[in-house]
């Protein structure tokens, strides 16, 4: 058995035409143990939620593998692996919009059971019907009446995230990919959503990817698992929570963490900014030489930063960090 | 226009009295606004918060008449002073309403996307503003325009000839503060003006915005669902619950002393990204249906510390801490015993500044 049960390979993807291809995930790697969480972080356009989609097989990788519980997903050939069933139901997926993921047409009580009758999961629709009531009571959608007979448009935008989670559910999967699952919903609500996924990584031991462009939400949700940072494609640092949190290497994610505006104002108008050496984000089309970040980075030293690409290194405990000054600070050569 | 009294430099530039504002609707009235009052004073910075429906774009939107047709004013004043002379922007005939938008007050929306008219450069933009303004002469305008694009730190000959989908959210989102300073607005009405927007690109936008406060010198009222941007740029902050204003008072005071219960399930509710772990707390429920809005006080549904008394009497917003601060609440007493821990964040994200 493999120490992880899901773990992305050195993937690659491509989108485009002939004329202009981009990479927008590029040489990306990292494996999430049974029951824990890994937030991926980053700005759009990082290529956060092509991972997403790859680990969930929705993209096939242009290149690298996905393996669940230590077995690849794709063969050789590009098709699917004999098992892949097992995989997809699995790993499922919670999308950021509520408001496009649900069918419209269906009712709450039909977005439920389909997978459920589908996939035999049930013998019968009577028993397809106390399964459904059970979902609903497990997102915390009651009275449960009220709800089976409504269309996606009659719920407020946090019901209906709840009933994208119910639906993830349906299938009993060991993995759940939550794309900005919480980005759309009220503050007041977001807690009480994400306490509700925190539960059933408890109670029936749910593994998360969780994409998120927002880190206080990723320290909330994740403060017993692990942080990776995303930069145009590629993990630019990785580590536990509370180490990224609080002791961040790449410069890239001290920026982030120190532009974030905080819900204290004496706290958000004291923090120290790091001032970057520009604004603009580079384009996918025209990347820069060695470090991608080095034009806008503060510590760019010429001749190495621009030359050499820093690789995903080990300089502390769990804390992986992609980036030739950081590494030169502790210690660590050949970065 | 017309002059309805004479008044100190000092007195606030916007005063806004008992507003109502309704929208028609098939099952019935929508109370969006409902009998909101404040004073916005020269150069200050109101934050309005509150979750999606309470009302702040409508308030936002009412501010300058940009109410759709659906909607209607029942009753209220929004008073607008400048230069010791006062107006209610309510009783403006249509071509001082005019001269009064974007002139005197003027509004950047959410959402900087679908701001732009798509198949117009940006100087073909800001040229009509211009214009349909009485600003005649081409050069000046054009004049005008470069130096407020290089104060809003673009570069004013690759943005000034483009179209909008050739420039990015933030720049489009700064071209749009740039147009709205045009005519040197005294009042500017900002809506989520850092919503949907990278943490970088966020982060200059608010460090712009407090730059222009403090060299133009307007004063703004931005409404904001996001409480760490009102946090960053208020001088003031007013939560919103159910088309009313629940409570009002300086940003620190809101933020380390709330005491209204909403308030406080707001700040509960929002983890910050320094320091430890913290718990978190939701509010219970959702907001309420403003056609058929409950008894009482509207937030009692949700509200832990709700009595009796919530259910069947709504509170008005009265003084709590000094002049400055008013609640809409009967419980205050018992909301300030809760509110101990956000006293303690207060020193100590005083003592160390972190990072």
């Amino acid at each position: 058995m493999s120490e992880y049960l899901i773990e992305a390979r050195n993937l690659v993807r491509t989108f485009g035409t002939r004329k202009a291809r981009v990479t927008a995930v590029d040489d990306v790697s990292f494996g999430i143990r049974e029951g824990e969480v890994v937030c991926l972080v980053g700005e759009s356009g990082c290529g956060k939620t092509t991972t997403g989609k790859m680990i969930t097989s929705l993209l096939k990788p242009t290149t690298g593998q996905v393996l669940y519980q230590g077995r690849p997903v794709w063969r050789p050939d590009g098709r699917k692996a004999d098992d892949f069933k097992t995989y997809r139901l699995g790993v499922q997926i919670i999308h950021q919009d509520p408001y496009a993921s649900l069918n419209p047409s269906h009712t709450i009580y039909k977005i439920l059971s389909t997978p459920l009758l589908h996939h035999k999961l049930v013998a019968s629709p009577a028993e397809a019907m106390t399964r459904v009531v059970e979902l609903l009571n497990t997102v915390g959608l009651g009275p449960v009446e009220d709800f089976l007979t409504k269309y996606p448009h009659q719920l407020s935008g946090g019901q209906r995230q709840r009933v994208s989670v119910a639906r993830a559910l349906t299938v009993n999967p060991r993995c759940i990919v939550a794309d900005e699952a919480v980005s759309m919903v009220d503050v007041s609500i977001r807690v009480g959503l994400l306490n509700i996924l925190s539960d059933l990584k408890r109670t029936l031991g749910v593994t998360y990817l969780f994409i998120t462009h927002d880190l206080a939400v990723a320290k909330f949700f994740a403060w017993e698992g692990r942080i990776a940072v995303m930069y145009v494609g590629s993990i630019v640092e990785f580590a536990s929570t509370p180490q990224l949190i609080n002791n961040a290497l790449h410069p890239y994610s001290k920026a982030l963490l120190a532009a974030v505006p905080e819900a204290d104002p004496e706290l958000t108008r004291h923090k120290q900014r790091l001032q970057l050496r520009s604004q603009d984000i580079p384009s996918l089309l025209a990347l820069p030489s060695g470090c991608r970040f080095h034009p806008r980075c503060p510590f760019f030293e010429p001749g190495l930063c621009d030359v050499q690409r820093p690789e995903l290194t080990l300089l502390e405990d769990n804390h992986y960090v992609a980036c030739h000054v950081a590494a030169r600070q502790a210690g660590v050569a050949g970065a | 226009m017309e002059t309805v009294t004479t008044l100190g430099p000092t007195s606030p530039p916007l005063s806004v009295r008992d507003l109502w504002v309704e929208y028609r609707a098939e099952r019935g009235l929508v109370k969006a606004v409902r009998g909101v009052s404040f004073d916005l004073a020269s150069e200050e910075s109101l934050a309005l918060i509150g979750e999606s429906g309470c009302g702040k774009t409508t308030l936002g939107v009412a501010l300058i008449r940009l109410l759709v047709k659906t909607a209607r004013i029942r009753q209220g004043e929004v008073i607008y002073r400048r230069d010791g002379r006062a107006v209610d922007v309510l009783g403006l005939n249509p071509r001082e309403l005019r001269r009064f938008r974007w002139r005197e007050c003027a509004m950047v929306f959410q959402s900087a996307l679908n701001a732009f008219n798509p198949v117009l450069r940006i100087w073909d933009q800001i040229h009509d503003t211009a214009q349909a303004h009485g600003m005649v002469s081409r050069d000046e305008v054009r004049r005008r325009a470069m130096q407020l694009l290089e104060q809003v730190q673009l570069d004013p000959r690759r943005v000034i000839d483009a179209y909008s989908h050739e420039l990015s959210g933030g720049m489009r989102q700064r071209v749009l503060l740039a147009m709205s300073l045009l005519l040197n607005p005294q009042v500017l009405i900002l809506d989520e003006p850092t919503t949907a927007l990278d943490i970088l690109t966020q982060r200059t936008i608010i460090d712009l915005l407090r730059r222009l406060k403090a060299d133009v010198g307007f004063s703004m009222i931005f409404i904001s669902h996001d409480l760490s941007t009102a946090a960053e740029l208020a001088d003031r902050v007013a939560t919103m619950y159910a088309g009313t204003i629940v409570e009002i008072g300086p940003v620190n005071d809101i933020f380390y002393r709330p005491a209204h219960p909403y308030t406080l399930g707001l700040i509960r509710a929002v983890p910050t990204v320094t320091g430890e772990f913290e718990e978190l707390r939701s509010i219970p429920g959702a907001p309420p249906d403003l056609i058929d809005p409950p008894e009482g006080c509207k937030f009692h549904p949700r509200c832990p510390y709700a009595t009796p008394q919530c259910r069947t009497e709504e509170p008005v917003l009265q003084p709590y801490y000094g002049e400055t601060h008013a609640v809409a609440c009967f419980n205050v007493a018992r909301v300030q015993q809760d509110t101990g821990d956000l006293g303690a964040r207060f020193s100590q994200s005083l003592g160390d500044s972190i990072l």
